[in-house]
């Protein structure tokens, strides 16, 4: 769950979220009680100076009863707490609070410091000068207090009172103190507001992610997961139902691509592999039989040509003899089977060997009713190749067509064409010297059949082999040793240790170093050392372009291959003719074609029909 | 049969060597048998044979090494190869390393009797030949721009690119008057190293002819079907057996012997 990429998108989205509104509250808060405040102090301001301004008359005509109830009526407002008149020395001269008239203040007192803290008094002073903000007890709410200076005038010291002399620049004080409580009220209310904001912000930016990770990431990612498990549990079939075209979607589909030629890849081996498995254990097995049989040949023949006249005898000797006959038989088709080793090739057209393949059938195909068409590409080259072999295969692939026709009549056709393949996957290196000369094939590791390039790492102190799959571009590499990409990394010829690691050149994918192997004829070979970047080039090769392939098909509309059966047709004792067949002939094909460095594959509808494509190498690879 | 002939048969499987001695035996021929070939060549040294017909596959010296000793120390016992591996190679193989003829296993008795025969009547004509000049020889070698296979059969290249096939008159030398020939059809596949003919001969046997060159039949001679004595009397020209089109015809040369080689 912590592991989560939405856990975790959602965790630092929401720790943005939070900090972004943090810091906006907190500004937003500022400015609002700043905005409070100043209108507060205004507004206190502006009743101070109606105070002062309402008891002029009053204070010149010294009437002070008048005076003091004026300053009562406003000091009953309730948002006011206390408005106080000084005199010049700090004494109260009249208090909404009674108790508080008649009590001299400390010039040092919380009202005073203002002007009196420079000892000697100021005389105009700004608002904010003038104003402060304290609270009484630490738990009581904040008040604002204003002081407003009442200056001297002419007509105060002209007044019939004579209170004041002339040289006097303040009289006396106003003092009001009102409560911020309300203000404080409002301040809390907008913060409540805006951490309640935050949560519902944070609450709902997290579930709309989760919910767009959970369509977007979780649920493809789920897929390919269940893909991945379905490849590691064998199944190579599977495959990844995503229509989607982000980078999930474009990955889901090269996943398929990638089952589908690794599947292909995988039959190819198999089939390589079992055939070669298969032709030893059918030559050795023949070769057993062989021997016994010539026993029970030889002696039931020879007691046939014995009891001549002895009719009893006669007949069951002759089934011996018959029945050993067939076996004789069914081992020479299990040893033609095995002995398709090296094709004998000579510059051959493949038309004529099509056309002797059609008259060796042509039998079977007119009393079918079937029709053939060709199909040919007039410019195909010579090409080289064993044209008995290929005989063999198209007179195969004919019969097979034939008998999935059946009486009923059809047709089949047979095209060549000339097509051209990327050497990427295709061409393979079938020699690589290290700089002194010292061959690095090994015959001993196989990749895909093929020998494969033994190299020796060095990375540190350890030392260890690298199998090279010698297919250009295909990368399926063996080794079992934990490869981690750094640059200290050495590729060395496992015979003089001599490095194959190439100067002053990086891999232009990752940066990493990159080796460089002779191959003989044709340039030099170069890849990646870090394993996992798959960087190869091939100059040579990348020259020649894309390489030129004959393409055969063999098409016909007999009853089709299920989809089952049509993965185990190239299988050696793979038949659906019951007795009819030996279950050889496309096993034979199979293994014709991959001996010519070619292949086939087959695609088939249920009713419809079946094409057979056989793709070979116009060229063959000039190292042998 | 009155002559005895010693036979020498090489085969580490036990069965064989009783199946051989035990219908050769029937013909009124003497075998003797060695377990493997460095203990038939052992008794090549103290005693000679008529005819060897030895196994291919066997421990410590398979039959090809057998064939090379066999010619290093100049033994001129023919020898007939036999294997459990009865591939096209291996009988290509053995008539081009200097075996006479190749039988596959498993054999029925009548092809081991007229192999057999056929080996012994081979041995004594060159026996009888030998140390004559050509024109003096009991048999007519093959023109000079012929190819042969083995020694029993030919194949001429014609000028319009087509083969020429037919048997040698040693071969014919080697079998009884002919009472039927069996030839395969036009459009039909001759592999060599395979049988392309079968030859019936009045002692009812029946000799079975490998191709020399593999390719299809074009045509074959109709005439040697009817008149056996022109397969007989002029073996190399009118006694032809198939025109056929070769299929690998380059690679296929390098298993046969050039008829000029014999002349030397």
């Amino acid at each position: 769950m912590l592991k989560k990429i939405g856990f975790k998108l959602t965790l630092g989205v929401g720790i943005i979220t939070v900090l972004i509104i943090g810091v906006y509250a907190y500004v937003n808060i500022r400015s609002q009680n700043e905005v409070l405040l100043a209108e507060v102090e205004r507004h206190a301001n502006q009743l101070s100076e109606t105070i002062k301004k309402g008891t002029r008359f009053d204070m010149l005509a010294n009437r002070r009863e008048h005076l003091y109830n004026i300053i009562n009526t406003i000091g009953e407002e309730p948002s006011i707490q206390e408005i106080r008149v000084f005199n010049k020395l700090g004494e109260i001269i009249y208090s909404t609070r009674e108790e508080d008239i008649g009590k001299m203040l400390d010039k040092k007192a919380e009202s005073c410091y203002a002007c009196h803290t420079a000892d000697k008094p100021l005389e105009r002073l700004s608002i904010n000068e003038r104003t402060r903000i304290y609270r009484h007890h630490p738990d009581s709410s904040r008040v604002l207090g204003i002081i407003n200076p009442i200056y001297n005038e002419s007509s105060c010291w002209e007044a019939d009172c004579h209170a004041h002399s002339e040289e006097q620049a303040v009289l006396g004080v106003l003092d009001i103190t009102m409560s911020l409580k309300d203000a404080d009220k409002q301040i809390q209310r907008s913060e409540i507001n805006i951490v309640i904001f935050t949560i519902i912000a944070i609450i709902g930016i997290s579930l709309i992610i989760g919910f767009l990770v959970k369509k977007w990431v979780d649920n493809p990612v789920e897929e390919m997961v269940r893909a991945t498990q379905h490849i590691a549990s064998g199944n190579l079939h599977y495959n990844i139902k995503s229509q989607r075209d982000d980078e999930l979607g474009l990955l889901a589909k090269s996943f398929n691509i990638m089952t589908q030629k690794l599947a292909e890849a995988r039959l190819q081996l198999f089939q390589s592999d079992k055939m070669a498995s298969l032709g030893r254990l059918a030559a050795g097995v023949a070769h057993e039989i062989n021997n016994p049989l010539t026993g029970v040949l030889t002696y039931s023949s020879f007691l046939l040509k014995r009891t001549e006249g002895n009719q009893e005898f006669q007949e069951d000797l002759k089934v011996i003899v018959r029945e050993a006959k067939r076996s004789r038989e069914i081992v020479k088709s299990l040893l033609d089977f095995a002995r398709q080793s090296v094709p004998k090739k000579n510059k051959a057209d493949i038309s004529r060997i099509i056309d002797n393949s059609i008259s060796v059938v042509e039998n079977q195909l007119s009393i079918n009713n079937i029709q053939v068409e060709k199909k040919y590409d007039k410019n195909l080259p010579l090409i080289e190749l064993d044209s008995n072999q290929l005989q063999q295969v198209f007179v195969n692939l004919l019969v097979n067509a034939s008998d999935a026709i059946g009486k009923e009549g059809g047709t089949i056709v047979i095209s060549t064409s000339l097509i051209q393949l990327s050497p990427i996957g295709v061409i393979h290196i079938k020699k690589a010297l290290c700089p002194k000369g010292h061959n690095l094939m090994d015959n001993e590791i196989k990749i895909a059949g093929k020998p494969s390039i033994k190299l020796k790492i060095a990375m540190g102190n350890s030392k260890d082999m690298i199998f090279l799959d010698p297919v250009y571009g295909e990368n399926r590499h063996h080794y079992d040793f934990h490869f981690k990409n750094n640059d200290n990394i050495q590729f060395l010829c496992p015979t003089c240790d001599r490095s194959l690691i190439k100067e002053n050149q990086k891999c232009p994918k990752c940066g990493s170093n990159i080796y460089s192997l002779d191959i003989p004829s044709q340039g030099n070979f170069e890849g990646c050392t870090n394993v996992s970047c798959n960087w190869q080039q091939w100059e040579e090769i990348d020259k020649e372009g894309k390489k030129d392939y004959l393409e055969i098909k063999v098409i016909d509309t007999g009853c089709g291959i299920s989809q089952e059966n049509s993965s185990k047709i190239f299988d050696p004792f793979f038949s659906t003719k019951g007795q009819k067949g030996t279950g050889l002939g496309l096993a034979v094909t199979w293994g014709i074609i991959d001996n010519h460095d070619g292949t086939i594959k087959v695609e088939s509808e249920i009713g419809k029909g079946t094409v057979f494509t056989i793709r070979l190498p116009i060229q063959q690879n000039r190292v042998s | 049969m009155s002559k005895k002939y010693n036979i020498l048969a090489i085969d580490d499987e036990q069965v064989i060597i009783d199946s051989i001695v035990k219908l050769c035996s029937a013909e009124g021929w003497q075998v003797d048998s060695a377990s493997d070939a460095i203990l038939g060549l052992k008794k090549l040294e103290r005693k000679n044979y008529d005819l060897i017909i030895c196994d291919i596959m066997m421990p410590d010296m398979d039959g090809f090494q057998f064939l090379e000793e066999t010619q290093s120390k100049n033994i001129r016992t023919p020898v007939i190869i036999t294997t459990g591996y009865s591939t096209v190679e291996n009988a290509v193989k053995s008539m081009n390393s200097g075996a006479i003829d190749y039988l596959a296993k498993p054999f029925s008795v009548e092809e081991l009797i007229s192999i057999v025969q056929r080996g012994l009547n081979y041995g004594k004509i060159m026996e009888a030949s030998s140390n004559l000049s050509i024109s003096m020889m009991h048999f007519i070698p093959c023109p000079a721009k012929y190819y042969r296979f083995g020694y029993s059969t030919w194949v001429n290249v014609e000028a319009d690119g087509s083969l020429k096939i037919g048997v040698t008159d040693l071969f014919l030398r080697t079998i009884n008057n002919i009472s039927q020939i069996e030839l395969f059809n036009p459009e039909e596949e001759i592999i060599q190293g395979n049988v392309y003919a079968r030859i019936e001969t009045n002692d009812q046997l029946i000799h079975s002819i490998l191709s020399p060159i593999t390719g299809k039949i074009i045509r074959q001679n109709q005439s040697i079907l009817s008149d056996f004595n022109l397969l007989q009397k002029d073996p190399y020209f009118k006694g032809w057996m198939y025109t056929i089109i070769p299929s690998d015809l380059e690679y296929e040369l390098n298993h046969l012997t050039p008829c000029s080689s014999d002349r030397l």
